[in-house]
């Protein structure tokens, strides 16, 4: 079963796909760009990965430190940051490089405490795609990847459905893509992860209790490439998902000025 | 298996206070402030310029406390896996009133509610390279409370931290005076780049160095008007492998 949560004529609602597009729990059958749609879940804690694809790390290796892959990279956002379906990211003026991210967005559903790896899927509720937006001006190598480059608003799209992990019998074989504009611009696949789905709960959870609601984002693969103000950004993932998200400038956002222009490269 | 609930129930059981004014109660968000006070980076040195890090940090560096580590006054926190003490963080922190999203430091404390107290215990770690994740979100490391205070009761730039440690146990005072971002311009420079809501709670930054405890010993920090929180680290889980 695939659910989403989206807001349509003055209320929240449950929907569930359509031929037509989706349909509300209450019967109403519309189209796609006739609701707003919201990260399919309330997020609580989202710890993100960084460097666990090993195409990826290859693409990075120049900016690596030795003994980089002993630990794996994570990381915690905020809810603030996340965004729905169909969103819309500031890109802020002055920039060079700013990248999307696909990724497999693993919710847990059931409290993890030091489960084992062997264990560990039964603790998950569903799957969905997320787009872990960075802006690489932006990084400092303190606390890296910090919250200005990581945590931005906007900057953590998911959905657009929570598909439930029933329907999904092996997480590490779901080919993902980035389709900028139409050019499929970057392209992988979950087996290439260097730490897996069932790895990363066991490793989590040995020192922090997951929760319904906690979601990890599982890294990128290679192909990480610049966007600007206008392209329309899409995340897929096979029997998941295609989550959309449109890059749209300062202002948008009544910002008349750039204050200040870091380049930290 | 069940889907999430919509809304997350272990929000409703969280250890957070309520109080009796806007925002009445705190978001789940809760996000720290590091080398904020300026004996943290003097004591970093030439490092600081040195590889990884290459150059003093610019933008405020930021850390967040997930929700598994919240706990009321009274806390008991195991030491994780391998860990033999913890540093006992106290730090006053702001709790946001309104969403301030790129707001001047000359009208930021106009988006504080109040403040709170917040003992953030962590594992002493030297890198600052990477975000410490297992260092500082294992469960129950964030003791936040007893309540939350108005504005106009505290200022949380001249405030003063009484902070117990240890055994035999160590009293030190802390002040929240002469930090590198002072309250308004903390929230400045973090809503420059990420919108904090009401209820978010923001933690100015622990003193240096911050006192350490051993399993078995407890560690207390009072101020006033706030109040006092208490607590003790605990011997490590058995069967928590290090």
């Amino acid at each position: 079963m695939k659910t989403a949560r989206v807001a349509f004529a003055g209320a929240l609602h449950e929907a569930q796909p359509h031929d037509a597009g989706l349909r509300l729990a209450d019967g109403r059958v519309l189209r796609e760009n006739e609701v707003v749609w919201l990260p399919p879940f309330e997020p609580g804690t989202i710890v993100a990965l960084g460097l666990n694809y090993a195409d990826h790390v290859k693409e990075l290796s120049k900016e690596l430190t030795i003994g980089e892959k002993d630990e794996p990279l994570v990381f915690l956002k905020t809810p603030g940051s996340t965004l729905g379906h169909r969103g819309v990211v500031r890109r802020p003026a002055g920039v060079h490089f700013m990248h999307y991210e696909c990724e497999l967005a693993v919710v847990i559903g059931a409290t993890a405490h030091r489960v084992k790896r062997a264990d560990a899927l039964r603790h998950v509720a569903g799957y969905t795609v997320c787009n872990d937006y960075a802006v690489r001006d932006y990084l400092e190598n303190w606390y890296r990847p910090n919250l200005r480059a990581k945590n931005r608003d906007g900057g953590t799209v998911l959905g657009p459905w929570l598909v439930d992990a029933a329907d999904v019998p092996d997480p590490q074989a779901l080919a993902l893509r980035t389709i900028v504009n139409g050019v499929v611009v970057q392209s992988g696949t979950t087996a290439n992860m260097i730490r897996d789905v069932a790895w990363l709960i066991e490793y989590l959870s040995a020192f922090m209790t997951l929760q319904a609601g906690d979601v990890i984002l599982t890294g990128t693969p290679e192909g990480v490439t610049n966007v600007n103000v206008g392209d329309e950004v899409v995340c897929e993932i096979d029997g998941i998902g295609r989550l959309s998200s449109t890059i749209v400038g300062d202002e948008v956002y009544g910002i008349l000025e750039q204050h200040e222009c870091a380049s930290n490269t | 298996m069940k889907p999430p609930p919509l809304r997350s129930a272990a929000m409703h059981r969280s250890p957070l206070p309520v109080f009796d004014f806007p925002p009445w109660r705190l978001s789940g968000v809760v996000v720290g402030a590091l080398l904020n006070d300026p004996a943290a980076l003097a004591a970093l040195g030439e490092t600081a310029h040195q590889p990884p890090y290459r150059a003093p940090p610019r933008a405020p560096v930021l850390y967040v406390k997930p929700r598994n580590t919240f706990a009321p006054d009274g806390a008991r926190t195991p030491l994780p896996a391998g860990a033999r003490s913890l540093c006992v963080g106290a730090s006053i922190s702001l709790v946001i009133g309104r969403a301030a999203c790129r707001v001047p430091a000359a009208e930021a404390m106009s988006f504080v509610a109040g403040c709170t107290l917040v003992v953030d215990l962590y594992v002493p770690h030297e890198s600052l390279y990477r975000p410490s994740v297992r260092e500082r979100a294992f469960d129950a490391s964030c003791v936040l409370g007893p309540r939350v205070v108005a504005l106009d009761a505290l200022d949380p730039d001249r405030a003063t931290l009484r902070i117990r440690a240890g055994e035999p146990s160590v009293e030190r005072v802390a002040d929240t005076s002469g930090l590198l971002r002072p309250a308004a311009q903390l929230i400045a420079d973090v809503s420059e780049f990420m919108t904090l809501h009401a209820g978010d709670v923001l933690l100015l930054g622990v003193r240096h160095p911050a006192p350490t405890i051993e399993a078995g010993q407890r560690w207390s920090v009072e101020c006033e008007p706030i109040g006092a929180l208490h607590g003790e680290a605990l011997a490590a889980r058995e069967g928590d492998a290090s």
